[in-house]
């Protein structure tokens, strides 16, 4: 201790001249850094109401709720994150983990209110002062908490694909597949979006817990093909799936794929394990297309007496004679029917209603009906020239290349139409050796067919042209002169897809060997006695049905293409499943 | 006129019997200035002086350990910064690291450096704020004012480049959560010089200070025998003698790109220990500024980690530790293959420093200079009740 020790403390009078640290008025505004995490921004346009900020809040301050002027759509839950500041701690993962970037944090953090219910409230929809701050907490470039990036798909090489009728998609492993299903943040979108209601986060689930099983059962609550959906559903989940929103969505049909052909066929009746009682009620059904099969195993698997009665040699309707087989390998297609047909239901081949056997009969021997015949009369182009033997429809040439039949196409191959099969058409048509050009009236992105086939045909070298009306075929020289008139596009006022105009005088034509037609197809009523099909209310020669499926006849319930505006399987499977429930409950119940 | 004879005090009985009357009991603490935090001292006094003292903690409620085993691993990050609320990112790398290594994550060289910086700035801050307590407990209040504003200004650092002040989660697992921002490296430097100028001025008001330095020496000191019987670490340990520091021992991060030395005195007294941890925060202040030259300037700062929202981790076990300013501390986490954590165990230096060291050391300690010793050990009682 020295007398230095007892002075030195006095130094601390020398503050007393210097400038002061803290701020002269404690009042003043102090705003937050650049990347303070104040209270939350919502982006309402952005929002779709996923609720993973829900989820990854530790604190339970986010609650989904509805909010008025907020329709739930396909895309859109329809509910908007409310924050709870009393519980709040700011942590911002629920930023983070947004998966539209539409919660972001302003640098505000100072509000004063004398009711402590407003500090609970849905950012974006109640107005804060803060919501246009452009400061504040958001994610960073490089740091993601979810994968955008789907796992890759093992595929065939176009070279390679376009040499066979060998499937194309290689399907995932089991590390893959449960690497695909941890990207699901389960938000539950797609489970509305999807026709047949199918429990997607769950089989995801189960996917990734390894639980093959219980994905197994979680499929056939509510789709009994899952081997066909696993390959060419239209996967309309995939397009609402909220990851898909700033990244690649969920392959959900691959790893629906996956689920199915891990688990052999022998096993599936012992894993499904359907217990049912046999009852005495007994239902036709016409056709064996998806619509039909799906109907048939859910009223099986309560216990009706099942037959279904198809004209073509095998089940599978469409799927088997219009699906090419490098997109939906018939054994594939067998393990589905397989599995229906095991449970026992009858299935009545190369029999066709109002032919081979009258409707009538069926009448007057079954309790209920239910039929799904789809579409397969070909719309006609109705152009010069159509009717030479060298035109025929898609859907002949699919058919008959279903059957193990190579129709001689010669050497260029011209399909007219944009849809899917006018797609199946070409790349078949490029399987057997030919050129191949799709002619279709609008622009690309006016196609109806899948945007992955479309790129497929095209890596294939399926040539596009579009903006292209048909005008006439006319036969020179032992070919055939294709002439269509360049269209441009006008916009039509109720928003649908914009109408193909003709250029005046703006005419061209190919040279091409056979045309194909697949410009859509229509239905066909002619197995219905005529007094029956009187009967039936049609919408757009489509046939009504009430929410059971349903006709206007109580005894007759229909589905599938012939009912639906979507056209698709997971559609009919849908429409199946809705009318073995109705019929379920007509048959069961004294009033219906 | 009653006169106290003075010659019982402070009585010397083997058994303390209240009802003699030689005794009294007081509680300091939970709501006491002199407390280091959430935490009481029963202290049994015989005239002014400590003849027992027991720790008390219990006033937390939270239970940091057990709600993280009811939350996902990444719901368990904005937890644990506040197991230590001067010093959180420690907490935030042993738990990040922990969930790494457990899941095989490797994260990016300059998400190291970045993790290493924020290890220091805090550091620097949580001795700030200690040595403040530290001049406090002794009657410098001014000292305290000083240090508290410089703290700040390494909070207002950490503002721009995490978005938190004092809760910084910045420290995420698999890496951090941003870049820096726009002229963090002249603000930091800037800073720095200020905090230089201001131990300066605290080694002439606190180290140069007759008061300081009469009621520090001598005062609570702990024996090299002691420090493995208690299990003492940190500056309470290094003042001692004890030459461990496990960023020098077990490197960690980017500690062994850096240049420094084990710090340590001959004696462990509550004015040593004080003197060491100013001495460190010079060093803080240097290897901050190495962290800075040498720091990669550009690459990713974040490795892909699994959707963390279905994040599973391997059945496994992990014990991670790092040198905080109180010591080692560690996390201790067992998984078992599922998406919550089985069991996180947080070691926490203050847990033998005040629950065991303490009431050892406050013997025969006059209730005036009890804060200052406990002060003097640095303690933070979320590290004791986690």
């Amino acid at each position: 201790m020295s007398l230095k020790d007892i002075l030195s403390p006095f130094y601390v009078w020398k503050s007393a001249f210097e400038k002061p640290y803290t701020a002269t008025n404690p009042i003043e505004d102090r705003p937050g850094s650049l990347r303070y995490r104040g209270f939350h921004q919502n982006d309402m346009e952005k929002c779709i109401g996923c609720g993973s900020c829900e989820k990854i809040c530790q604190n339970a301050a986010i609650d989904m709720v509805t909010v008025k002027g907020i329709e739930t759509t396909k895309e859109d839950s329809g509910l908007r994150p409310s924050i709870d500041y009393g519980r709040c701690c700011w942590c911002g993962l629920c930023v983070d983990i947004c998966t539209t970037d539409s919660l972001q944090m302003s640098n505000e953090y100072i509000w004063i209110d004398t009711d402590p219910e407003n500090y609970r409230f849905v950012p974006g929809v109640d107005k804060k002062s803060w919501d246009k701050n452009e400061k504040g907490y958001n994610r960073s470039q490089g740091y993601q908490l979810l994968h955008a990036q789907r796992i890759e798909m093992g595929m065939l090489q176009a070279s390679d694909s376009v040499q066979s009728f060998v499937e194309i998609v290689k399907g995932y492993s089991k590390q893959k597949a449960i690497e695909e299903a941890q990207r699901c943040v389960e938000c539950g979108l797609c489970v509305a979006s999807c026709p047949a209601h199918m429990d997607i986060p769950q089989y995801i689930k189960a996917i990734r817990e390894d639980d093959l099983k219980k994905a197994l059962q979680l499929l056939y609550e509510t789709n009994p093909m899952p081997s066909t959906c696993g390959r060419i559903c239209t996967h309309r989940c995939e397009d609402v799936c909220s990851i898909g929103v700033k990244g690649e969505p969920i392959a959900i049909r691959w790893l629906k794929r996956y689920i199915i052909d891990q688990i052999p066929n022998e096993k599936m009746k012992e894993i499904l394990n359907e217990q049912f009682t046999e009852n005495d009620k007994k239902v036709a059904i016409i056709g064996a297309g998806p619509g039909g099969l799906s109907a048939a195993y859910y009223l099986r698997s309560a216990g009706y007496k099942v037959t279904i009665y198809e004209s073509k040699e095998k089940a599978g309707g469409m799927i088997r004679y219009g699906v090419p087989e490098y997109r939906m390998p018939y054994d594939k297609l067998d393990k589905d029917i397989d599995y229906i047909k095991n449970l026992g239901v009858e299935i009545v081949n190369g029999k066709q209603v109002g032919k081979d056997i009258k409707f009538e009969e069926l009448d007057s021997q079954f309790d209920a009906i239910f039929f799904s015949t789809g579409l397969n009369i070909p719309y006609k182009m109705e152009i010069p020239g159509e009717n030479n033997e060298r035109v025929i429809s898609g859907l002949y040439f699919l058919d008959e290349v279903s059957k193990g039949n190579r129709p001689e196409l010669g050497k260029k191959v011209a399909v007219i139409g944009g849809g899917n099969v006018a797609i199946d058409a070409a790349r078949t048509a490029r399987r057997l050796g030919a050129e191949v050009s799709i002619i279709y009236r609008r622009r690309e992105q006016d196609m109806p067919a899948d945007l992955e086939e479309i790129e497929e045909a095209k890596a294939e070298n399926v040539q596009l042209i579009t903006k292209a009306i048909p005008v006439k075929i006319e036969e020179k020289n032992g070919n055939l002169l294709f002439t269509w008139n360049k269209a441009e596009l006008k916009n039509v006022k109720d928003g649908g897809r914009p109408k193909p105009v003709p250029i005046k005088g703006d005419l061209e034509s190919i040279k091409v060997d056979t045309l194909v037609s697949a410009i859509g197809q229509g239905a066909d009523y002619s197995f219905l006695p005529k007094k029956i099909a009187d009967m039936l209310e049609y919408k757009h020669y489509k046939v009504k049905i009430n929410k059971y499926g349903q006709t206007s006849i109580p005894k007759l319930f229909a589905g599938g293409d012939i009912v639906n505006k979507t056209a698709d399987a997971i559609s009919a499977i849908a429409d199946g499943h809705r009318a073995a429930k109705g019929i379920d409950l007509y048959l069961s119940r004294e009033k219906f | 006129m009653y006169k106290p004879d003075r010659s019982k005090f402070p009585a010397k009985d083997k058994k303390i019997e209240l009802s003699s009357q030689k005794y009294v009991k007081v509680w300091q603490g939970p709501q006491h200035p002199g407390v280091t935090g959430n935490m009481a001292l029963e202290v049994t006094l015989s005239g002014d002086e400590v003849v027992d003292l027991k720790t008390h903690v219990g006033y937390l409620h939270r239970g940091f350990e057990k709600l993280m085993e009811r939350r996902r691993y990444i719901q368990c990050y904005p937890i644990v910064c506040r197991i230590c609320v001067p010093e959180p990112d420690t907490n935030e790398y042993l738990l990040a690291t922990a969930i790494e290594k457990l899941s095989g994550i490797q994260i990016p060289k300059k998400a190291t450096w970045l993790r290493t910086l924020t290890l220091e700035m805090s550091r620097l801050a949580s001795f700030l704020m200690w040595i403040g307590g530290q001049a406090g407990a002794f009657g410098l209040g001014t000292v305290g004012q000083w240090t508290v504003t410089h703290r700040d200004y390494i909070l207002d650092l950490f503002e721009e480049l995490s978005g938190g002040r004092v809760y910084h989660m910045y420290t995420i697992p698999g890496g951090v959560r941003d870049e820096f921002p726009n002229n963090f490296a002249e603000k930091l430097e800037k800073i720095l010089q200020k905090t230089e100028k201001l131990l300066k001025k605290i080694k002439i008001m606190m180290f140069d200070n007759a008061i300081f330095k009469s009621r520090a020496k001598n005062l609570g000191v702990i024996t090299s025998e002691m420090i493995d019987k208690f299990g003492i670490v940190g500056p309470n340990a290094r003042a001692a003698g004890l030459k461990r520091d496990l960023r020098k021992d077990e490197p960690y991060l980017a500690y062994q790109e850096l240049d420094f030395e084990i710090l340590t005195l001959e004696k462990s007294d509550a004015f040593n220990r004080a003197w060491l941890r100013y001495q460190e925060m010079w060093q803080s202040i240097d290897l901050i500024r190495q962290i800075m030259k040498k720091m990669p300037q550009t690459g990713e700062y974040h490795a892909k980690v699994p959707n963390v929202l279905n994040w599973k981790i391997p059945p496994g076990e992990v014990y991670v530790k790092a040198e905080s300013t109180r010591g080692e501390y560690g996390y201790y986490m067992v998984s078992d293959g599922s998406e919550y954590p089985r069991r996180v165990y947080v070691r926490g230096p203050s847990y033998t420093h005040a629950m065991a060291v303490l009431p050892e050391l406050a013997k025969n300690v006059n209730i005036a200079d009890l804060a200052g010793l406990m002060t003097s050990l640095h303690t933070y009682p979320p590290e004791i009740e986690r």
